[in-house]
């Protein structure tokens, strides 16, 4: 699989399942769910082909999933993974964000020596250790987070950033760590911290462990503070779980993109609780902007440069 | 406590129930048939329900230690603060936007000394349940436990949370008052409390509904309890597909208290009457009573200043990971 197929958010991957804190996916993705259990029942040599990939052999175009816009893959890339036509932010991961906001795309990536590891031997419907090493292979990340430390603007900074691809992003041991470590660096250097959240929530595979990382990150969080350093929490869709539930909505400043699906339980089980059809736009940025829980909402393409300006008003 | 034949019994408690059925057909007989003695068949019945409640707790799987810790007999928050101390007066409401009846706290002396006992509550019957939310906080129940804890920080007393909840609320309403931030709130602010903060699963720990009064000095961990990121259910409902597989989630989860304590991710086990809580309300309180009061005279040797530290560290280690070698 070429590189630009797998940005494609919409892409029904066969890995692809969620987590989250109070124990539901969220449904941000539930036709593509429902079009891949269809495809299941087919014959084998049917679903491994769909008929949407032939007529897009080399990822050349993209359908926006909002408007339908159908674009080529480069003009997306150029307007930064946000639909020309309805401002749709497609969903990118760690390296397109590093991309997007270090000047001249250059950084130094830290703590990527660090591995996640079987050691509950947690088996689901395949061991924990298995599905690692599969899905390393299959998106060459190494964990859920990201870290990175380099220029935005001329302002040393250090960004955290989720892959949504590696798990649904599941903070689990090693994403704790690693912001763990984020935030030692960044007071060691005396640096803002930025932390870029699109997740499921917290990795079951990793149980009371995964659970524990609230409480780590969190704690961690306060040593950051008593330094006087910003954090500044950016969600991004879908972020759910145990990252809202703990470091994701404890940012000096909270901001998201538009339209992301951000909450604390996925709305299937919300709506599954209250028997009653979700409003429109319910957990959307939007609507989170409206009950006072972010900051302001920010278009990826002002993303670098408001990140900047804030690192500044700190600063100065 | 409820009393046979008002007690409820699992499946795999019914061994206890046909015990109980003997002992009331031999009182039965003895009362038709005065010259009989039956009073030998009853003591050695009751010795065999004693011997059988044992037997029981020894040989429990996951699942079945999770059902134990919802058995409809078990004590709840309120029934333990009142056993184990004196004078509790509840305190209500957020000052914000209601009293959320799933949250209790309040001041109550324990051996004398004034502490804050906060916990999530679950209703004793049908109707109390659903006023209690099943032990489901909404987040002005977080928010009401904080600023309990806030309260306790101000006058300097000790903090003992009993938690005891299926999670925190799914519904729309908590979602538009920010369910995840008030527990996020709770996480963040319980780490830097000044005072001595000690955490018991007494019941259900599941997940961030759990965490969020359950950041502490101290975690304990009663016997017959749960802790972890989610419930079997929902566990194999996710990862399995399947409502089906849940005792296969409780195996796979490692949830159990002496799993945790393993981990090294709970301090303590707190012991339970032979059978579980619900067979002894007295006698778990006791006991329940005794390892709160030890933790909080442990704590009591640090200056404030240590106890956060040591408390930022105690969770900074927690987690798993290889490291690879450049």
């Amino acid at each position: 699989m070429n590189k630009e197929n797998n940005k494609d958010p919409k892409e029904p991957q066969e890995d692809f399942f969620e987590t989250s804190l109070s124990g539901e996916e969220d449904a941000m993705n539930k036709d593509s769910a429902q079009r891949q259990k269809w495809y299941k029942r087919l014959r084998k040599g049917i679903t491994t082909s769909t008929s949407d990939k032939k007529e897009m052999p080399e990822g050349l175009w993209t359908k926006c999933p909002e408007c339908n816009y159908i674009c080529t893959t480069t003009e997306l890339k150029e307007n930064l993974f946000v639909c020309p036509k309805c401002n749709y932010h497609h969903r990118i991961g760690s390296l397109e964000y590093f991309d997007i906001l270090f000047d001249n795309k250059t950084y130094t990536e830290l703590f990527d020596n660090i591995r996640s590891k079987d050691f509950l031997s947690f088996t689901d419907l395949k061991p924990y250790d298995k599905r690692l090493e599969e899905i390393e292979n299959k998106t060459g990340l190494t964990d859920s987070l990201r870290v990175g430390t380099g220029k935005v603007n001329d302002i040393e900074m250090v960004i955290a950033c989720m892959d949504f691809a590696f798990i649904g992003g599941s903070l689990g041991s090693v994403m704790g760590e690693k912001f763990s470590r984020a935030i030692d660096y960044c007071i060691a250097h005396h640096l803002p911290y930025i932390v870029i959240s699109k997740s499921g929530g917290a990795r079951m595979m990793e149980s009371a462990f995964s659970l524990m990382q609230l409480a780590k990150t969190s704690g961690k969080l306060s040593q950051l503070s008593d330094a006087k350093l910003p954090f500044i929490s950016v969600l991004t869709d879908p972020t759910f779980g145990g990252i809202t539930a703990s470091f994701g909505m404890l940012g000096d400043l909270n901001i998201a993109e538009p339209g992301a699906l951000i909450g604390f339980a996925g709305p299937r089980v919300i709506k599954e609780t209250i028997k009653k059809d979700l409003p429109e736009g319910f957990q959307r940025s939007e609507f989170l902007l409206e009950h006072g829980f972010l900051d302001f909402i920010v278009d990826r393409k002002n993303l670098k440069d408001k990140l900047a300006q804030i690192a500044r008003f700190f600063k100065n | 406590m409820p009393t046979y034949p008002n007690r409820q019994f699992l499946d795999f408690e019914k061994p206890i129930k046909e015990l109980y059925e003997q002992i009331d057909q031999a009182k039965k007989l003895a009362e038709k048939n005065q010259k009989i003695d039956y009073s030998q068949t009853i003591s050695q019945l009751e010795d065999a329900i004693l011997e059988k409640r044992k037997e029981i707790t020894e040989h429990l799987t996951p699942w079945q230690r999770v059902q134990l810790s919802r058995h409809p007999d078990r004590p709840y928050t309120t029934k333990y603060i009142l056993k184990m101390s004196d004078n509790f007066l509840e305190l209500h409401g957020d000052r914000n936007v209601k009293d959320d009846k799933a949250m209790i706290g309040g001041f109550a002396e324990l051996d004398g000394q004034t502490v804050m006992f906060i916990g999530q509550q679950k209703g004793i019957n049908t109707k109390m349940r659903q006023q209690r939310n099943f032990g489901m906080a909404n987040p002005e129940g977080y928010r009401k436990a904080l600023r309990l804890m806030k309260l306790a920080e101000k006058f300097d007393k000790p903090i003992v949370t009993l938690i005891d909840t299926p999670g925190a609320f799914p519904g729309a309403e908590a979602e538009e008052r920010g369910q995840g931030e008030a527990i996020a709130r709770n996480i963040y602010e319980m780490i830097r409390l000044k005072v001595p903060v000690i955490c018991v699963i007494i019941g259900e720990g599941a997940s961030g509904g759990a965490l969020g009064i359950g950041v502490g000095d101290k975690i304990l961990m009663m016997e017959n309890t749960w802790y972890t990121v989610i419930s079997p259910e929902n566990c194999s409902s996710i990862l399995w597909r399947s409502w089906e597989m849940k005792e296969v989630a409780a195996e796979q989860l490692k949830l159990t208290s002496k799993d945790m304590k393993s981990f090294g991710l709970v301090d303590e086990i707190v012991p339970e009457p032979e059978g579980g809580a619900h067979w002894d309300y007295d006698e778990s309180s006791r006991l329940l009573k005794e390892y709160i009061l030890k933790a909080i005279h442990e704590m009591n040797n640090y200056t404030p200043q240590e106890r956060i530290n040591m408390r930022i560290e105690k969770f900074g280690k927690m987690g798993f990971w290889d490291e690879l070698i450049d």
